[in-house]
């Protein structure tokens, strides 16, 4: 009898599931190496000591895109690039984020011409932009906790 | 985009490349291996095609092109001044040294005038992202060669001189700083503090960051020896900066060609003897010092004046005088709707930047805008050149060696 | 007499009439070849004891279109002990846009020559690699031609938001 009446709100369990899984999402989050441009020395500056990213989960950049959860797109998308960048994509396990870092990957940029594409949601589908030429650090992690409390947001189906 | 298309334009066929690869590649005794373009080792997007012989290179064929941005065809759709901004982004880590090519090249093109307190600002902000580009180098290096520690107390020393920037420009990285008759805007009142703040700090961390990485043994055995080449032939391939220096060959624009008054300043160019890994590490280290010392004695020169040509009709004139003059206001409407006009004739300019000669090719027509400019980079000669330090090493060794030529891709392809 | 003037001496007492014209500007000379005296006149400049032009700086093209003739290969010689830059240029007709490869002569001339090919469409014969090497390699065209458009995008402000909004191919998923 105690056991029913503890488990007879299983509507709130499920929610509490879905937040757990979503806090832990956000606690380990690993960023793919993907620093093409100028924003890569910004991403790797906001690593590094003064604006330390493991603050926020994002200890290591791993370089195989099997092992990470979040694309940041870091500097300009070239026509060459864009399907290197989708197999890349394609080859990341769900659940699995894209951050557009900076101006170039999120509309083109200063850069309007044939070799450019201008933004990167025309190849991948992105989930948090981060304007900036390039962003400052801040930017950059001011971007990532948005992303933050976009996961926190999602349901428990989104990547099943 | 996907990934049935991606299949079709990535792949590379052995018949593409059957003049480039060894006999035994085509019977299949060696292997062909794709190193890229997102590698944990590569500076930049750079491609490398790889024949190995078990852990041994063979030959490799180096592919690049992911970055490139179409720059010099998207400056001649832009007036000189607008054009400039699309220069910091070549070279992403010596923003500064390009401005200066840039407006070296259009000033030498209008002869244009750049007084005296200007030049020597250019020069120490020239130095400043001289050290800023080769900390970088440190951190990337010595990452890519195992020790990690070493790049985040680079990036430490980094924040200083990015600080510096910012409180110039208002931009770290990206400055657009340096114009065609001199800088955007004078200097604010802690520059000088700050610089000498930072010239005092930096020696004792140069020492600290030589002393990580110079007397151990794992470094010494990833670097002494590996990827080396001789001056000739260092020459013959392009190589230019510290990677010719460390062949050998004394060559240094600032001292053979020198710009912006930099005959004026008195520092040492240090010269390696093998041409090998261990010896473009430690030119960039000491190049860091030497730049320090020109710094100190720019700083020291500095002159009060103006910091910008007053020529009007390349330079726009100060706000404050619009209100006043009528020639400021039909200058300042001139060049703001038009643009100044170069005269037809072409120029080529070279500087020293971190990398070796950065070489600016511009080509006037008489109009507001440039009709070509190509910039000779130095990444690009030096990438070329990695098959011909490669061969024969370790597949790990090949990490060692990119990284201690210190391309940026940004400037390959640009 | 400086190394420029001894140069421009033996280039124009070899090469006579292949010598097209010699221009100085902004006190820096080039000059003018005819496109069959380049892999000579690069031998020469290389191989002289006084001159020792050891070092391609830059080699680059130059569209002049709808000018006739129309391209330009630009060529910057440096010599490392005697200091100086020299300035080679072969103008190049349409019709006619090919040139010998220096790469003989220069070995970093190999890239160079490739960009200039991927980038113009000039073919350099004698070349040991001649394909793309800045686009990708089944891309169609030259680009930094002049008669290539820039291919911009129509800049998006608020009056046109949605038009280009509906033309743009966003991927899903």
């Amino acid at each position: 009898m105690g056991l029913e009446s503890k488990l007879g709100n299983m509507g709130v369990v499920t929610t509490t599931l879905e937040q757990v899984v979503n806090w832990s999402r956000t606690r380990a989050m690993w960023p793919m190496l993907f620093g093409l441009a100028c924003c890569a020395i910004e991403m790797m500056a906001a690593q590094a000591s003064d604006y330390d990213m493991s603050r926020f989960g994002m200890e290591l950049m791993r370089a195989s895109p099997r092992q990470s959860d979040l694309m940041i797109v870091a500097g300009r998308v070239t026509r060459k690039m864009g399907p290197v960048l989708r197999r890349l994509y394609d080859q990341m396990p769900d659940p699995k984020w894209v951050l557009a870092m900076g101006d170039c990957c999120s509309c083109g940029g200063v850069f309007n011409n044939y070799a450019i594409v201008p933004g990167v949601d025309e190849i991948v589908p992105v989930d948090v932009y981060v304007a900036g030429c390039p962003p400052r650090p801040e930017g950059l992690i001011h971007g990532i906790l948005t992303l933050y409390e976009k996961v926190k947001g999602e349901g428990i189906k989104t990547w099943a | 985009m996907d990934t049935e298309n991606s299949k079709q334009v990535m792949d590379t066929t052995l018949e593409e490349l059957r003049h480039l690869v060894s006999d035994r590649a085509l019977e299949g005794e060696t292997m062909l291996l794709n190193m890229g373009p997102q590698h944990p080792s590569t500076h930049g997007v750079l491609r490398l095609l790889l024949e190995l012989d078990g852990e041994r290179v063979v030959n490799c064929v180096p592919d690049i092109g992911f970055l490139h941005t179409g720059i010099e065809k998207n400056m001649e759709a832009k007036t000189f001044t607008k054009a400039l901004v699309m220069t910091d982004r070549m070279d992403y880590l010596n923003n500064l040294g390009n401005n200066l090519c840039y407006c070296l090249a259009l000033e030498k093109l209008v002869d244009l005038d750049v007084p005296e307190r200007a030049q020597v600002m250019r020069v120490i902000l020239v130095e400043l992202q001289r050290i800023a580009s080769h900390l970088v180098f440190l951190a990337s290096h010595a990452l890519d060669t195992g020790a990690m520690s070493v790049f985040l107390y680079c990036f430490r020393e980094r924040e200083l001189i990015l600080d510096i920037f910012e409180m110039c420009s208002g931009q770290r990285m990206m400055t657009s700083y340096i114009r065609p008759g001199g800088l955007w805007r004078d200097t604010p009142e802690g520059f000088e503090d700050a610089v000498r703040n930072f010239v005092r700090i930096l020696p004792k961390r140069l020492k600290q960051y030589s002393d990580l990485l110079s007397k151990n043994p794992i470094y010494l055995s990833r670097s002494k020896g590996i990827g080396s080449i001789s001056g000739e032939d260092a020459v013959r391939w392009g190589l230019t900066g510290p990677n010719l220096r460390a062949s050998g060959v004394a060559f240094d624009l600032r001292k053979s060609n020198p710009y912006s008054g930099y005959e004026n300043y008195d520092f040492d160019v240090p010269v390696g003897t093998n041409g090998d890994v261990y010896d473009r590490f430690r030119m960039r280290l000491q190049e860091m010092a030497q730049s320090l010392r020109i710094v100190e004695q720019a700083l020291d020169r500095l002159p009060a004046g103006p910091f910008r040509s007053d020529n009007r009709k390349f330079v726009p004139p100060p706000r404050s005088e619009l209100g006043t003059s009528m020639e400021a206001l039909i200058h300042h409407f001139k060049l703001w709707t038009e643009g100044f006009s170069a005269p037809e004739g072409e120029v080529y300019v070279a500087v020293e930047s971190p990398r070796g000669e950065l070489g600016c090719y511009l080509v006037g027509d008489g109009g507001p805008k440039p009709y070509r400019v190509h910039f000779r980079t130095p990444s690009f000669a030096a990438i070329q050149a990695i098959p011909v330090l490669i061969r024969g090493f370790l597949v790990a060794d090949i990490v060692a060696v990119i990284s201690s030529l210190d391309p940026i891709l940004g400037d390959a392809d640009r | 007499m400086s190394v420029i003037h001894r140069a421009v001496e033996t280039l124009q007492k070899t090469l006579k009439n292949k010598v097209l014209s010699v221009d100085t500007f902004r006190d820096q000379t080039t000059v003018d070849l005819d496109r069959a005296a380049i892999l000579d006149a690069c031998k020469m400049l290389h191989d002289d004891e006084a001159l020792q032009f050891d070092f391609l700086a830059a080699l680059t093209a130059v569209d002049y279109w709808p000018k006739e003739p129309r391209f330009a290969v630009v060529y910057q010689l440096y010599s490392i002990p005697n200091r100086v830059f020299l300035g080679l240029r072969v103008p190049l007709k349409s019709e006619a846009a090919e040139v010998d490869s220096v790469e003989s002569v220069y070995s970093n001339a190999n890239w160079h020559e490739r960009e200039v090919f991927d980038l113009f469409g000039i073919d350099f014969k004698g070349h040991s690699d001649l394909r793309r090497i800045l686009m990708p390699k089944d891309w169609e065209g030259h680009p930094l031609r002049k008669d290539y458009p820039l291919g911009y995008e129509e800049v998006q402000f608020s009056f046109n938001y949605d038009e280009i909004d509906d033309q743009k191919p966003y991927a899903k998923e």
